[in-house]
């Protein structure tokens, strides 16, 4: 009975160190939040099905405030997780500061983008925002009555005004003559977080005649869904499929997989490639979500004219211009 | 910009404005006793989290109100207890009372309803819905007083008709009574109310609760009348700059329902507008995000007459012996 509790103990340490050995991942969650119904949520999505499918475990940290992105990341780094993935774009510098201090471990920057020379264990993981937000918006430039859309972005970053410049863009292909009203929420972090603004800029919208709005603001954005569904006009969400949130009111959801980025880069583990990945149309990285709670808004002729256009913007006969590429948005001004 | 833009313009203006008289009338009762108080955030953000909750499990917008008073009440006995009876820093108990309050709306509300610090979203009855006021819809067609009317005045959830009457009634309390007078004189001249033979830990405590149950109904109008749910962090520094207001005001009744409005309106000017275009000079939308800062400051620096604090405002009171 002793040899067998020494057996099992042994078992047990060596189960433990094993685990060290072998690196569980780490994931740093920005500063919406783990629960976000959003862009972070879906980080925590790919993350569970990571343990799920493979038995392995990972850990994870919500940030409070901008102080504690380092210290974070050192921390992973030190207690030897590997790779150390983490999502926003504001973990970019970060990780350019302490990623040499590291070089054994891998770490993983969903949306930031860190110089792949001068860092080689760190993988900058980017999406094609814009197409993705093109195709919702030729959604909306059909949907719409009024022939006015109009856009809720949560923090006035390059980042978000590439959503809405795609966005705008996918509406004036279907209607040359829509306008297109845009809003930022704010110019801090706590933008992503102010879901009584975002109602205000979704009412101060509809008065303006918008009967379709796409959200691209993290928490504020369920306050931008929720005036939608109770004012009657329909509504994008981002990031998760937030069709369900309001069923019947979400036109769709602007898919950006941060789960499959998240998951194939804890499935990696260490061995995981550097570098600079880039997931667009053709990788499934962005997309639109069809499900049992929007397929009365969907009509079939919308679905054809957006399949279509993602059919040719994969095969690179349609170019859809990206905002970050020069800072100006031809179907847009802010 | 037409008639009705202007009108909409208002009427945003109300919606923006109230949470913040309600806050910043919930400051003045406290400052003008002599308690600074700047853990009104965190007392609005418990109110508008467990007045959300409650209103979810039961289905009753007034339990959520209820409830949403009592938290903030409960918030407000701690900061009195720690800067009354212990004589504690006053900024300090009210920053405590910020973080525990950020803190402890999530972790209760991931317990009760594991959706990631957030409550389910209420419905009907759970909700304070606008109200329209009578003959609103008969009258919307005359000219001008019309919209006047049944856009700006009527609509809008119970609690903006309390927080406008609260500020009359306010001005009455402490302009017109005993118990106002006593008030006033706590935040300037304890000593002279104790050598009066009234007790200064007494009205204290007084006003640290009024002040409790106005953050109480402004924080269950954020998350029941404005949203139909509490989020992480949903009151965004609306606390401080309730408290910008009150200074902007110079902590009296009618001139912090004129400060609110004013930030109100500067809110409804920046969520209308993104750029505005004043003569081929564009005025960014940043500007007006920080006017509200920038006003208060131009009048603590005495541009714009004297913003003077409670005389005693921030002293614990310590009898003579």
């Amino acid at each position: 009975m002793t040899l067998m509790q020494k057996f099992l103990g042994a078992a047990a340490t060596l189960a433990l160190t094993a685990g060290v050995a072998s690196a569980d991942p780490a994931l740093i969650y920005d500063l919406g939040g783990k629960f976000d119904k959003s862009f972070n949520e879906a980080a925590f999505n790919g993350a569970e099905r990571f343990a799920k499918d493979t038995g392995g475990a990972y850990k994870d940290i919500e940030m409070q405030s901008e102080a504690q992105r380092e210290q974070a990341l050192r921390r992973f780094a030190e207690a030897g997780y590997n790779p150390v993935v983490t999502t926003g774009f504001s973990f970019s510098t970060p990780i350019a500061n302490i990623a040499a201090d590291y070089p054994d471990t891998k770490f993983v920057t969903v949306d930031g983008f860190v110089d792949p020379a001068a860092h080689p264990n760190v993988l900058s993981v980017l999406f094609s925002e814009h197409e993705g937000s093109y195709l919702v918006g030729m959604m909306a430039g059909m949907a719409s009555k009024t022939g006015t859309v109009s856009f809720v972005g949560g923090m006035d970053i390059p980042l978000i005004r590439k959503f809405a410049c795609g966005y705008a863009q996918g509406v004036k292909a279907v209607n040359p003559d829509a306008t297109v009203i845009s809003n930022m929420t704010g110019t801090t972090p706590s933008a992503w977080n102010d879901p009584v603004k975002g109602s205000e800029l979704t009412l101060a919208q509809i008065s303006q005649g918008s009967d379709v709005v796409y959200a691209a603001a993290g928490g504020t954005g369920l306050g931008v869904l929720q005036t939608a569904a109770d004012k009657g006009i329909l509504s994008i969400g981002v990031d998760s499929n937030q069709n369900y949130l309001h069923s019947g009111s979400v036109l769709t959801s602007m898919l950006k997989r941060v789960d499959v980025a998240v998951y194939d880069a804890m499935s990696a583990g260490a061995d995981m490639e550097t570098g600079v990945k880039v997931l667009g149309l053709a990788q499934e990285g962005v997309g639109y979500a069809l499900d049992e709670h929007n397929a009365s808004l969907v009509s079939e002729d919308m679905k054809a004219a957006v399949d279509a256009a993602r059919e040719k913007i994969i095969a690179g006969e349609l170019m859809v211009h990206d905002y970050m590429s020069d800072d100006t948005c031809p179907a847009l001004t802010f | 910009m037409d008639f009705i833009t202007f009108i909409q313009l208002l009427d945003s203006t109300v919606r923006s404005a109230t949470p913040l008289l309600l806050a910043c009338l919930a400051g003045l009762f406290s400052e003008r006793a002599g308690i600074f108080d700047i853990g009104l955030e965190g007392k609005m953000l418990a109110a508008a989290f467990f007045s959300a909750a409650i209103a979810a499990l039961t289905g009753s917008a007034l339990m959520g109100l209820g409830a949403g008073i009592l938290a903030a009440l409960s918030l407000s006995l701690i900061h009195g207890v720690a800067s009354i009876n212990f004589r504690g820093n006053q900024l300090i108990s009210g920053v405590a009372i910020n973080f525990l309050a950020s803190g402890m709306t999530v972790l209760v509300a991931q317990h009760l309803f594991s959706q990631g610090g957030r409550t389910p979203t209420l419905e009907g009855n759970a909700r304070f819905e606008p109200i329209t006021l009578p003959f609103a819809d008969a009258l919307a067609d005359v000219p001008y007083l019309g919209p006047i009317y049944s856009e700006l005045i009527s609509g809008h959830a119970i609690l903006v008709y309390v927080a406008m009457l609260t500020v009359p009634l306010t001005w009455w309390v402490l302009y017109r009574t005993r118990f106002g007078l006593r008030l006033r004189a706590v935040g300037e001249a304890p000593e002279a109310v104790d050598t009066a033979g009234v007790s200064v830990v007494r009205m204290r405590f007084a006003a640290v609760l009024i002040c409790g149950v106005l953050c109480g109904i402004a924080g269950a109008y954020l998350a029941m009348g404005l949203q139909a749910s509490f989020t992480k962090e949903m009151t965004a520094n609306r606390g401080y700059i309730a408290l910008a207001a009150l200074i902007f005001a110079k902590w009296r009744p009618w001139y912090a329902l004129g400060a609110c409005l004013l930030f109100g309106f500067l809110f409804a000017i920046e969520t209308r507008f993104q750029n505005i275009d004043i003569a081929g000079f564009i005025l960014p939308v940043q500007f007006v995000q920080a006017l509200p800062y920038i006003l208060t400051v131009v009048v603590l620096a005495g541009f714009v007459g004297k913003a003077i604090p409670p005389r005693a405002g921030g002293q614990p009171y310590v009898k003579e012996r």
